[in-house]
């Protein structure tokens, strides 16, 4: 038994429990929807095995939203308990677990993964290339990213869940402070997805950079596809860091090393450093492809091209420039003194520039456009007076002297919370109903997609706009509870009203999807919105070699110039198209990282090396192994065509 | 598979170029990673805490024979790509096997010096400087180590296979990590231990 103690959960509740049941009535209706349905065999071959880049992306869509509901769960439950003073909905504890797995869950497992679905699905059709670079390794990011967000979220029911906030600064983070194993959840999990995110970044450079379509030069290519390079050279200089930040601060942890302690000559605002030297690019790793987002929409539901291409991608390159030089501005009131604080406040506020670059560019688009109100352009044009509000309170924050006031406030909750929104959430709602037909051949409802986007839009606001009155009288982050004399009652009920309002718009657009599934058309054309990029040029849904001929392109629009200047996109004949080979190695690799990473977590070490054996044994396999792909014959390829309705010329 | 018999064997398909533009972002991610250590380094170097300062444990002689190892060894691996360019695979083979040797070698002299720092009261949990010691050190040896593995498991693919596009572009992948952990040394060696013993 006493193997067994280790894994029971510190501090147990009924909500706790409820999970563990929950979670348990979900994996045996999941194994027995399986198995009845006989469908063990259908997700294997064409699933947890895949490489093509459109499922991959898929598969991290899906993992997205389940991440999405867990961190929004968390959200409303903090919300519940901070709306009337006093409150003893939650303890303490429970609090300061939610708000790290709330930030940890958003951050990495949902919002990444919800850019990297989108950027595996578009990119490679944006470019006009077969798949990426490295199909193989593409699936392992998939799966390393999936079980490190599996290994996360198991900790709250085995072992109990990590305490000390998503930044998890250290000493607080330490042995001494941070008792349980829920620190140690935090720096594998984050470990073994980041590992992922790496990978992924090497891959996308190299296929953005050597798989583009004949003519299509670096200043052509569409703006999605710009963003998604610039976000992947961060991940590449970025992630490294947090790599190295992680196995000190796990070292720290399992192995007693002094790092980060306050004796024997630790220095525990290293930690500090590192997470934000990788945490502040991330942001941007974030917000870049979103950004990319909104211009594809904004341009193809202005029916105009973008305006200022230069210009924004010299904005881009600037903000990934500036965005490794401002980490300080987490932590001015840390003692850096006034010149340290001077340089990176001017940093910081110079960010404000390249943005605001942009955000004209977006306005200039608009200007004269013939504007088409869809579901995605809603999106987009709620982004830009939301996400200017939280980027000017941005620059609040960010002059030095002024930060003292509103430091570790509300007001910081709400600011973050107003760029990361409209930012990137937006975005990725925008993203997921413009693509949604490309990626199955059907459109979301749009009725019920303006109700969600109303629903949204409103409720961020009333959610997050109290807060920066409550901060600025000085309410701090993450109490889980205030005196009825402080007067924060009324601004965090409304924020509670605010936050039951987004909560209705999710739903919505969860209904929407099931909704769409059963009542839309299928009978849609490969181009429903009229837009201007190479992914609208082939079948929806996409065939697996995504062009069946290689298009040709001339300008920065050459979809456009096909339908409206009748330029010919796709010259020559069919050809044999070499595809990669499906493999369940990286689907297996992921597998034992997380048993790996599990290992670690309890200091079990006969299974850490087991693993560790387990783990060079995928990696053998795959050097010797023998994988030339296979071809998809000409006929195969006329058939194809055939049945989605005829060949394009 | 399409050959272009103009470029070099390990250039000569399309997924061999990718493979080696991928590397070298790779490469890229792994400056930053040493970049980091070296920066950490730099800030934990004089938290000696109540443990030993680099000057009292580090000794000259394993480090200059760990140096001298390891440079040779990227010297005959590119030897070992000159022929492999050549077409000799039995040549490569050699300097290749020659490589690896030096390459244990210096693991060897490695884990030695390590084990003379924990006996001068140096070990890992002593302070924040010998845990950054450690661990840079450690990053560096892991990835020697990891060379070790990876290098022969090509060496019995050229063995098995012969010089493919396959085995070459594998062949000259591992030959530009192997340098790269060369060039690490000797940052390592310049500003832990010249700097240390100073």
């Amino acid at each position: 038994m006493d193997f067994f103690a280790r894994f029971a959960v510190p501090n147990p509740g009924p909500t706790i429990y409820a999970s563990m049941v929950a979670i348990a009535l979900t994996m045996v209706a999941i194994f027995v929807g399986l198995t009845y349905y006989k469908k063990w065999g259908y997700l294997w071959r064409e699933w947890l095995t895949t490489v093509d880049h459109k499922r991959i992306g898929i598969m991290y869509l899906i993992s997205a939203l389940l991440m999405l509901f867990r961190g929004g769960v968390d959200a409303i439950m903090m919300r519940a308990q901070t709306a009337v003073p006093e409150n003893t909905l939650l303890g303490a504890q429970e609090y300061n677990e939610i708000f790290t797995t709330h930030g940890v869950v958003m951050i990495i497992f949902m919002a990444m993964a919800f850019i990297m679905a989108l950027m595996n699905f578009a990119v490679p059709l944006q470019i006009g290339a077969r798949d990426v670079a490295f199909p193989r390794l593409n699936a392992l990011s998939f799966w390393l990213y999936f079980f490190g967000a599996m290994l996360f979220n198991i900790s709250f029911v085995i072992g109990g869940s990590p305490d000390s906030g998503w930044s998890s600064y250290f000493p607080l983070a330490g042995t001494e402070y941070s008792e349980s194993v829920g620190t140690n959840y935090y720096m594998l999990a984050l470990q073994i997805s980041g590992l992922g995110t790496l990978i992924t970044g090497i891959n996308f450079i190299t296929t953005i950079l050597k798989m583009r379509a004949p003519g299509m030069t670096l200043m052509k290519m569409p703006m999605f596809t710009w963003s998604a390079l610039i976000t992947n050279l961060i991940i590449v200089f970025a992630f490294p860091v947090l790599t190295v930040a992680l196995l000190m601060g796990t070292m720290d942890r399992l192995f007693a090393t002094n790092f980060f302690t306050t004796s024997n000559g630790g220095m525990d605002m290293l930690w500090a450093n590192l997470f934000w030297v990788w945490g502040h690019p991330e942001v941007y790793i974030l917000i870049l492809p979103a950004f990319g987002i909104y211009s594809e929409i904004i341009s193809t539901f202005s029916r105009r091209n973008l305006y200022g291409y230069k210009s924004m991608v010299i904005s881009m390159v600037a903000i990934s420039v500036l965005s490794f030089l401002v980490w300080v501005h987490h932590f001015f009131t840390m003692g850096q003194g006034a010149l340290v604080n001077s340089i990176f406040s001017i940093t910081t506020m110079a960010i404000a520039v390249p943005t605001g670059i942009k955000i004209f560019n977006w306005l200039f688009t608009l200007r004269k456009g013939k504007i088409v109100f869809t579901t995605p352009m809603l999106y987009s044009l709620g982004f830009i007076p939301i996400f200017t509000i939280g980027g000017v309170t941005g620059v609040m924050l960010g002059m030095a002297s002024a930060d003292y006031q509103y430091h570790n406030t509300m007001f910081l909750v709400a600011h973050f919370h107003l760029v990361i929104i409209p930012g990137v959430v937006f975005a990725m709602i925008a993203g997921l109903f413009y693509w949604w037909p490309k990626m199955f051949g059907f459109m979301l409802n749009e009725r019920l997609g303006k109700w969600s986007f109303w629903f949204i839009a409103i409720s961020v606001c009333v959610t997050f706009f109290p807060m920066f009155i409550s901060g600025l009288d000085g309410q701090a982050r993450r109490m889980y509870t205030y005196s009825e004399s402080t007067g924060f009652g009324i601004w965090n009920l409304i924020s509670f009203i605010g936050a039951i309002g987004l909560a209705i718009g999710f739903a919505l657009i969860v209904y929407n999807i099931y909704y769409s599934i059963r009542y839309s058309t299928r009978e849609i054309p490969a181009d429903p919105w009229d837009a201007r990029s190479l992914e609208w040029a082939t079948h929806s849904p996409v065939p697996e070699y995504n062009f069946a001929i290689v298009p040709e392109v001339d300008s920065t629009e050459a979809f456009w110039d096909y339908k409206k200047k009748g330029y010919k996109l796709f010259k020559g004949k069919y050809e044999p198209i070499h595809m990669p080979n499906n493999s369940g190695v990286p689907f297996l690799m992921g597998l034992v990282f997380f048993v790996w990473g599990f290992a670690f977590v309890f200091g079990m070490w006969i299974f850490a090396v087991i693993a560790s054996i387990g783990i060079a044994a995928c990696l053998a396999h795959r050097s010797f192994e023998k994988d030339h792909g296979r071809y998809i014959s000409v006929e195969e390829i006329e058939k194809t065509e055939k049945d989605l309705g005829g060949a394009k010329e | 598979m399409k050959v272009d018999h103009s470029l070099p064997l390990e250039y000569g398909t399309e997924q061999n170029r990718l493979n080696i533009l991928g590397f070298w972002i790779f490469l890229g991610a792994e400056i930053a990673l040493f970049g980091t250590l070296f920066a950490s380094y730099f800030t934990l170097v004089d938290r000696t805490g109540s443990g030993p300062t680099g000057a009292e444990i580090f000794e000259i002689t394993p480090v200059l024979i760990e140096t001298i190892l390891l440079l040779t060894s990227s010297f005959t691996i590119g030897l070992g790509i000159h022929a492999m360019r050549l077409g000799k695979a039995k040549a490569m083979i050699t300097f290749f096997a020659i490589t690896l040797l030096l390459g244990l070698g210096f693991l060897g002299v490695e884990i030695y010096d390590f084990i003379v720092y924990i006996h001068e009261g140096a070990t890992l949990q002593t302070s924040g400087f010998t845990a950054i010691l450690f661990l840079t050190l450690g990053t560096h040896g892991a990835h020697v180590t990891f060379g070790l593995f990876w290098g022969a498991f090509i060496i019995l693919q050229v063995i098995k296979r012969g010089l493919t596009p396959e085995t070459a572009n594998k062949a000259f992948i591992f030959s530009l990590y192997w340098h790269f952990l060369d060039v690490v040394w000797i940052f390592i060696f310049s500003f832990v231990f010249l700097k240390g013993m100073m």
